[in-house]
C-alpha cells in the first residue's frame, strides 16, 4: 500500500502541480525519491514535529495547494488532534492525512504504534472524510480520490506488501459507496483496510461449511457512510457480518447496527472488531487480531457454533 | 478606534477588551503600513491574528477600512450577527480561524512555503500573544519556518506580560528574554514599543529579510485606560457604565486631545 500510495502521489503530482508532501521525519519509499527528486520543492520533511506539519500543511491549502501530510497513524493523528481539528476541519481544507499502518499491524512496536481507535476518533470530526483501501488497487483508486477530494481526508493505509484482493471485484471504486468485492447471497461479509483479506477467508470458511456464496463488500469510505448502500445490503442478505481491525467503539461494527435499527432491518448481524483494551501481546500482527478474536477459524465458530 | 471598542463592550460580556487595546497599534500599523495595496484596495499580503482573543482589534481596523461594515460589529456576539468573539475563516478580511492558541504561526508559516512553491510574491503577517508562546506548537514552527528558507513571514509578539492568571514573567520567569530565544531558533529578531506605530514599522521595513522576522513588542495590556492597564481581570470583563465614561474621558485626553 504504501508503495503503491507513492507511485499514485507521484502521478498525481505529476498532472497537478497544487499536489505536494509534508512529512514528520517518516516517508514512504518506493516512487517517494522520483517524487523528491522532480519535485524537490513540493516534499517538505519539518522533522519530528507533527503539529507543524498539519498546521503548514493547513497553510499551504489556504494558498490553494492540496498538501498530503504523511506519517505513522497515532502521530499523524493523535499528536496534532487539535491542528485536525481547528485548521484542517473547521477551516474545511483539502489537506490529506495519511496514517500508516493503521490498526495493529505495527504489532511489535507496541500500543503507542496501534491506531485502534482512528475511525472513531476521526469520524466525530465535522467535515472530515476518511478512507481505508483494502488492497494496493484500492489505494490506488484511493490515493486518486484524496488528490480531487475538496475537504480534509483521512487515508488509513496498512504499511508494504499487502495481497491484491480486488482484480476481479464485480463493482468498481467509486468514493463514498460501499463497494461488492465477491458476488454472492444469503450471507455477505463487511469490512475495510487490510483486515479485508482475513473477511475473504472467512467467506470461503462459511461457503465450505454452510454451501451457497458468500459476499463480501468493502466498505473503503467510512465517512461520509454509504447509508443507502448499506440499508440495501441490510435488506438483502439473511446475515450481515462486519469485521474490522479497529476498537469496538465508534467503528463501523457500531455505525452498522445503528443503520440497521434505524432502517428496520430484519437481518441477522454480527459485528467483530478489536476490544475496547490496549494490546499488550507482542508478535506478528496475526496474533495480536487473535489476541482478540479475530482470526478466521474463531470467527466462523462463533456465528456456527 | 478605542472608543469604537469600548462602545462594543457596553453590549456584550465577553469581549477581552485589555487584549485588544495591547495589540491595537501593531494590528493597526500592519494594516495600514506594512501590507502593500494596489489602487482597489486590494493586498497580495495577508494577516493573521494568531492571538484570536484581540479580534476587537482586527474587527475596529477592518470596520474602518470598511472590509466590514458598521453593522456587523454593532451585532458583534448578538443572534443575527455574525461577528464572534474569536475570528472565523471566511467573512470578510478573516484569512484564518483562531482562537486556539499556537496556530496561526504555522498557518503562516505554510502560506509563505506555498507562496515560494508558486512562485508569489506575498508577505504574511502574523500576531500572536506572549502566553501564546507557551504553546509548544509555537516552537516547532520556530525551529521549522527558517530551516524550510521561508523569509516572508513577519511575526509580532504582543509581550504585555500578561495573561489569563496574572503576569507572565512571575507565573515562567525563565519565558524571559524572549529575543535571545527567537535568535537562537534561527529567526531574525527585533525589539520595540509595541504602541509605537514608527517604531513596529521601522522594525520590519528595516529587516534584513534574509530569514523570517519575529518582533518582540512590548505593550500595556489595557492600555489607554488606567484602571485597566495590567490589571488581570480586565483579560475578559466588559466596563460598567461608570468605568465606560471614565474610559471614554481618558482615551479622549490620550488619544483625541
Amino acid at each position: 500500500m504504501r508503495d503503491t500510495f507513492s507511485r499514485i502521489l507521484y502521478q498525481a503530482a505529476k498532472a497537478d502541480p497544487k499536489i505536494g508532501i509534508v512529512v514528520a521525519d517518516i516517508s514512504p519509499a518506493g516512487s517517494m525519491r522520483q517524487f523528491r527528486e522532480e519535485f524537490p520543492e513540493r516534499f517538505v520533511n519539518v522533522g519530528v514535529a507533527e503539529q507543524a506539519m498539519i498546521g503548514l500543511a493547513a497553510g499551504m491549502a489556504m494558498r490553494g495547494m492540496k498538501p498530503f501530510a504523511y506519517t505513522i497513524a497515532t502521530f499523524a493523528l493523535y499528536r496534532p488532534f487539535e491542528q485536525i481539528r481547528v485548521d484542517l476541519c473547521y477551516q474545511n481544507l483539502p489537506v490529506t492525512v495519511v496514517g500508516i499502518g493503521g490498526g495493529v499491524i505495527y504489532s511489535v512496536l507496541g500500543g503507542t504504534h496501534h491506531a485502534q481507535e482512528d475511525i472513531a476518533v476521526m469520524s466525530a470530526l465535522p467535515n472530515m472524510s476518511i478512507l481505508a483501501p483494502c488492497d494496493p488497487l484500492e489505494t490506488e483508486a484511493a490515493t486518486w480520490a484524496c488528490a480531487r477530494h475538496p475537504g480534509p481526508m483521512y487515508l488509513r493505509l496498512g504499511k508494504a506488501g499487502e495481497p491484491v484482493l480486488t482484480a476481479n471485484a464485480p463493482e468498481p471504486f467509486q468514493f463514498g459507496r460501499v463497494r461488492c468485492i465477491k458476488p454472492g447471497a444469503g450471507i455477505c461479509v463487511l469490512s475495510y483496510g487490510v483486515v479485508t483479506k482475513m473477511a475473504l477467508d472467512l467467506a470461503v470458511k462459511i461457503e465450505r461449511s454452510q454451501g451457497g456464496q458468500v459476499a463480501a463488500y468493502s466498505v473503503h469510505t467510512l465517512k461520509p457512510l454509504d447509508r443507502e448502500g448499506l440499508a440495501r445490503i441490510l435488506t438483502s442478505y439473511d446475515r450481515v457480518i462486519v469485521l474490522e481491525e479497529h476498537s469496538s467503539v465508534g467503528g463501523l461494527g457500531q455505525q452498522v447496527k445503528a443503520l440497521a435499527f434505524d432502517s428496520g432491518a430484519r437481518c441477522r448481524l454480527h459485528a467483530f472488531s478489536l476490544r475496547d483494551e490496549f494490546i499488550h501481546v507482542y508478535g506478528p500482527h496475526a496474533d495480536l487480531l487473535q489476541a482478540h478474536g479475530l482470526q478466521a477459524d474463531l470467527i466462523h465458530g462463533k456465528i456456527f457454533p | 478606534m478605542r472608543k469604537r471598542i469600548l462602545d462594543v463592550s457596553q453590549k456584550v460580556s465577553a469581549l477581552h477588551i485589555a487584549g485588544a487595546y495591547s495589540c491595537l497599534e501593531l494590528v493597526d500599523t500592519i494594516y495600514h503600513s506594512l501590507m502593500r495595496r494596489d489602487a482597489a484596495g486590494r493586498s497580495p499580503d495577508t494577516f493573521i491574528l494568531s492571538k484570536g482573543h484581540g479580534s476587537m482589534a482586527q474587527y475596529a481596523v477592518l470596520e474602518e477600512m470598511g472590509v466590514i461594515s458598521p453593522d456587523d460589529l454593532n451585532l458583534y456576539c448578538q443572534p443575527g450577527g455574525r461577528l464572534a468573539t474569536h475570528p472565523d475563516y471566511g467573512l470578510p478580511g478573516i484569512e484564518a480561524s483562531t482562537g486556539s492558541l499556537g496556530h496561526g504561526l504555522s498557518l503562516a508559516v505554510g502560506m509563505s512555503l506555498a507562496d515560494n512553491i508558486q512562485k508569489q510574491d506575498r508577505c504574511v503577517y502574523t500576531v500572536l500573544s506572549d502566553g501564546e508562546l507557551e504553546e509548544g506548537s509555537v516552537w516547532e514552527m520556530m525551529m521549522v519556518a527558517p530551516s524550510l528558507g521561508v523569509k516572508n513571514v513577519v511575526a509580532v509578539v504582543d509581550l504585555n506580560d500578561f495573561q489569563s492568571l496574572g503576569q507572565t514573567s512571575k507565573i515562567l520567569p525563565n519565558f524571559y528574554p524572549v529575543a535571545e530565544k527567537i535568535r537562537a531558533f534561527g529567526w531574525e529578531a527585533a525589539e520595540v514599543d509595541g504602541h509605537s506605530a514608527a517604531a513596529v514599522h521601522a522594525a520590519v521595513v528595516n529587516r534584513r529579510g534574509d530569514r523570517p522576522l519575529m518582533v518582540a513588542a512590548r505593550t500595556i495590556k489595557g492600555k489607554g485606560v488606567s484602571y485597566m492597564e495590567n490589571v488581570p481581570i480586565w483579560h475578559y470583563r466588559s466596563p460598567n457604565p461608570q468605568e465606560y465614561q471614565q474610559a471614554l474621558t481618558e482615551i479622549d485626553r490620550a488619544y483625541h486631545g
